[in-house]
């Protein structure tokens, strides 16, 4: 039997978009396909060196639950409904969110993008940084993990064209 | 039932006691039995789709107090 091919383009930025790449890819890994992921645009923070430009927004995010991960029961079960208009306005509001968040994480045994993002790369998951947007957004080769190759739209047809799965993450 | 290598994936999440189970599996030679215990309830359906698609025969799964248990061949 042929191995299996999976590509996935990452396009987004934050702490929680960040895991459904991370987490197929890896998986796909472990279930021997051969894996590639091309990231562009916001995609590219999640290739950095420095993750902790990655934070989780519930401004504007409705189905978002906003629960505490630490207290007793009654209190983490409460649903914290804050208003758009005050989430906004409040400062450090997103890093406050992203701490909290990085605690759930934990408390669930959920992996780290930190984490799941090495598996990938022990699980050989071919890395593709968009050239383009390295260059539109400013960014430096430097600025990203080691072992990354750097492309455009026809490099992630090489190998989506006869891929067996492909996703836009 | 006789085992080669023990997992302990107690309190892990989805997708790490399937990366953990093919490491183990990746340290054990063709026929050796790997055991894993997992308290993901979600994992019984991962370790049947794991076995089914790797080849790795799934010997066993258990179920009790909370705890979910696999026996994995090596393929």
């Amino acid at each position: 039997m042929d191995q299996k091919k999976l590509a996935i383009i990452a396009t987004k930025g934050t702490l929680d978009w960040a895991y459904p790449p991370f987490i197929l890819a890896s998986t796909a890994a472990a279930l021997d396909y051969s894996v590639e992921i091309f990231f562009t645009f916001y995609g590219l923070q999640l290739v950095r060196k420095d993750l902790s430009v990655l934070k989780v927004s519930p401004l504007g995010n409705p189905g978002m639950p906003m629960k505490m991960p630490f207290g007793p029961k009654w209190f983490r079960d409460i649903n914290w409904n804050i208003p758009n208009a005050v989430q906004a306005i409040v400062p450090g509001y997103e890093s406050l969110a992203t701490v909290l968040m990085k605690q759930t994480i934990a408390n669930n045994g959920v992996a780290t993008i930190h984490d799941l993002r090495s598996m990938c790369q022990e699980a050989e998951v071919k890395f593709i940084a968009c050239q383009m947007t390295v260059e539109l957004f400013g960014f430096e080769h430097s600025d990203f993990i080691d072992g990354m190759e750097y492309g455009g739209a026809a490099s992630f047809f090489e190998f989506a064209g006869d891929s067996d799965i492909c996703l836009y993450t | 039932m006789n085992f080669d290598k023990e997992l302990d994936a107690r309190g892990l999440n989805c997708p790490l006691p399937i990366l953990r189970c093919k490491k183990s599996l990746g340290e054990l030679t063709t026929g050796q039995v790997l055991k894993i215990v997992a308290t993901d309830p979600g994992a019984i359906k991962d370790f049947e789709a794991f076995s089914k698609q790797t080849g790795n025969e799934l010997l066993s799964s258990a179920q009790a107090g909370g705890e979910f248990t696999f026996f994995m061949k090596k393929k």
